[in-house]
């Protein structure tokens, strides 16, 4: 009697299918679910540091206003951040990665000696020194040629980049140890025996057979980043009042929690869904590349 | 290794350069308030702190400071050196990194050890059900929870602050909680590829116990992408402290380093981010070290 088979694929088990279930529920909640709330909730209130009801599922805060819609609103930010970040650091890292595998062996031994040194060098604080040294120049720029978006959300503008700057190592690091095994296989050689270029190798042939593999890190690079994002507005120097985001949310949680008298609804909520966020992304990664490495041998 | 002696004092001149614009470049003065200040009184700030004349000059100016180990003034906190307030705050930091630093080595690897010896087992599944759920759990959530749990409603350890053994627990099981599961993670998927090699294969022929097997032959090859890990860990647990001190309250580097930016207070910033790229730098240089002590294969 032969095995019967198992399914093959992203939803061969139930947590890769569970994880997509939650993520899809956290997007969609964070985009649509605030448009269902009565106009002035998100607006300070008379009702201050109300535990969970019915008309307040998650309490209110500090000034009355309802934090579940401020879960949902932070969710916004978060997973913006977090989205844009992961493809800007998937765009950074896939050039480096490509290029450093792909180039002499010199010249890829300094490149990925460059990524050894960022590693164990305190990223985030240096990032923490360029936004706030660069936000109010930013700003300035912004009114100036008359970019009204951009004056309010500055902040974030340059939290995304610098974000997506520092979370590419990992990205490059496997790039560059894909294409080094790619460039050894036969249709390499016989691409270049038919005399195609080095860019032309490098985006027609190689760039495509690493699709699987960036998608894979994409994904696990947006929780690295929401992480990030949390840590410098937990600290108060990521996104800024009005806008608040998980991180923000969690240090006013934070805050709140004293022996006199401690609003434990405030911290465990946003943790709650920054969690659930965080534990989707990674597990949906994971099976991801568990079920690219099957495929792949 | 030489060429790794020689890169240290590039990397350093580079972060230091980075940092210094960075600050310098920054629209405002340290001195900037509501108040517009007399220009005559700001003149002789600058020139007090060695902030006026060309940017160059004061950049070869800070440089020729720091070589001569003096980080500056702290231009918020009057007549107060970043060296003597890194003198009295970096200890604290040191003590909470290092304390963290061995519960991550020391649960990470015991907890790889437990879950790898018990390949398709329900031990395994729980650690590393428990070790992803921990690295979803930054320390700004897992600290207040911790304060919340412990420290609130059982009243097992005090709230915050610094001093004794107590006070250090807490910070240290939040700092380290997300690397342990790291480090745990790490080791379990190499010692699960390092057991089925033919040497452990060999190893078990000739009936050594299980135990004899993982902790004398297969760790030994296992750990060594743990190895590699400890330099960004201490990078990890250095930035990670400055989010456990302000929760604990504990008087700390992190603290002035994060009232140093929102103070635009330059030079203590540049001392503290100076001073802790120091350190990694040394630390990384231990750890090539000892990584290629026990990896005798790498040469060169």
């Amino acid at each position: 009697m032969t095995p019967t088979k198992k399914p093959r694929g992203l939803f061969a088990d139930k947590v890769g299918y569970y994880s997509s279930i939650v993520l899809v529920f956290m997007t969609l909640g964070v985009i649509v679910g605030p448009l269902f709330f009565p106009s002035g909730y998100e607006l300070p209130g008379p009702d201050t540091y109300r535990p969970p009801s019915v008309a307040h599922l998650c309490g209110t805060d500090l000034n009355g206003r309802d934090l579940f819609l401020r879960i949902l609103l932070g969710g916004r930010i978060s997973l913006l951040v977090g989205i844009c970040g992961a493809i800007i650091s998937l765009f950074v890292g896939t050039t480096y990665g490509l290029i450093a595998g792909s180039a002499r062996p010199g010249v890829d031994n300094s490149m990925m000696r460059l990524v050894d040194i960022l590693y164990s060098v305190p990223r985030l604080i240096f990032i923490l020194i360029f936004i706030n040294a660069f936000n109010e120049r930013l700003q300035i720029a912004a009114s100036r040629h008359g970019w009204d978006w951009m004056v309010g959300s500055s902040r974030l503008v340059i939290l995304i980049l610098c974000l997506g700057v520092i979370e590419w190592l990992t990205m490059a690091r496997i790039v560059r140890g894909q294409t080094l095994s790619l460039r050894e296989r036969p249709f390499v050689a016989a691409a270049r025996v038919i005399g195609e270029g080095y860019w032309t190798i490098l985006l027609r042939h190689l760039l495509p057979n690493l699709a699987g593999v960036v998608l894979v890190y994409l994904t696990l690079a947006i929780p690295s980043v929401i992480i990030d994002e949390a840590f410098l507005s937990f600290l108060g120097l990521g996104v800024q009042a009005p806008q608040s985001s998980w991180g923000s949310l969690l240090s006013e949680g934070a805050a709140s929690i004293n022996p006199l008298r401690s609003a434990w609804w405030m911290l465990f909520y946003p943790s709650l869904a920054l969690m659930a966020t965080l534990l989707s992304l990674y597990n949906l990664g994971d099976t991801m590349r568990r079920s690219l490495h099957s495929r792949g041998r | 290794m030489f060429r790794r002696l020689v890169s240290m004092p590039v990397v350093l001149l580079c972060v230091i350069t980075i940092t210094f614009f960075l600050m310098r470049l920054s629209p405002g003065g340290p001195f900037d308030s509501e108040r517009k200040l007399p220009a005559a009184i700001e003149q002789q700030l600058l020139a007090k702190y060695r902030l006026d004349g060309p940017i160059l000059y004061q950049y070869s100016g800070y440089i020729r400071d720091l070589v001569h180990g003096d980080l500056r003034l702290s231009t918020k906190y009057r007549n107060r050196s970043v060296n003597e307030i890194l003198s009295q705050t970096l200890p604290v930091t040191l003590t909470l990194g290092a304390a963290a630093f061995l519960m991550a080595v020391v649960i990470g690897l015991s907890l790889g050890c437990f879950a790898a010896a018990r390949p398709a087992s329900f031990a395994e599944s729980v650690v590393l059900a428990v070790t992803l759920i921990s690295i979803c759990m930054p320390a700004f959530v897992l600290g207040p929870l911790l304060i919340l749990i412990f420290s609130i409603r059982l009243h097992w350890f005090p709230v915050g602050g610094w001093g004794t053994p107590q006070q250090l627990f807490l910070p240290a099981i939040t700092l380290a909680a997300p690397f342990v599961a790291v480090i745990a993670r790490l080791l379990h998927d190499s010692l699960r590829e390092t057991l089925g090699e033919d040497f452990i294969r060999t190893a078990r022929a000739k009936g050594l116990t299980e135990r004899t097997i993982i902790l004398r032959h297969a760790l030994r090859v296992a750990i060594l992408p743990v190895v590699s890990y400890l330099g960004p860990l201490a990078a990890n647990l250095l930035t990670g402290s400055i989010v456990v001190e302000t929760v604990f309250h504990i008087p700390g580097a992190g603290g002035f380093f994060v009232n140093s930016i929102l103070n635009r207070d330059g030079f203590l910033l540049g001392g503290v981010v100076i001073v802790y790229c120091v350190l990694l730098l040394i630390f990384n240089l231990l750890v090539d070290l000892s990584y290629r002590l026990l990896d005798r294969r790498i040469q060169g």
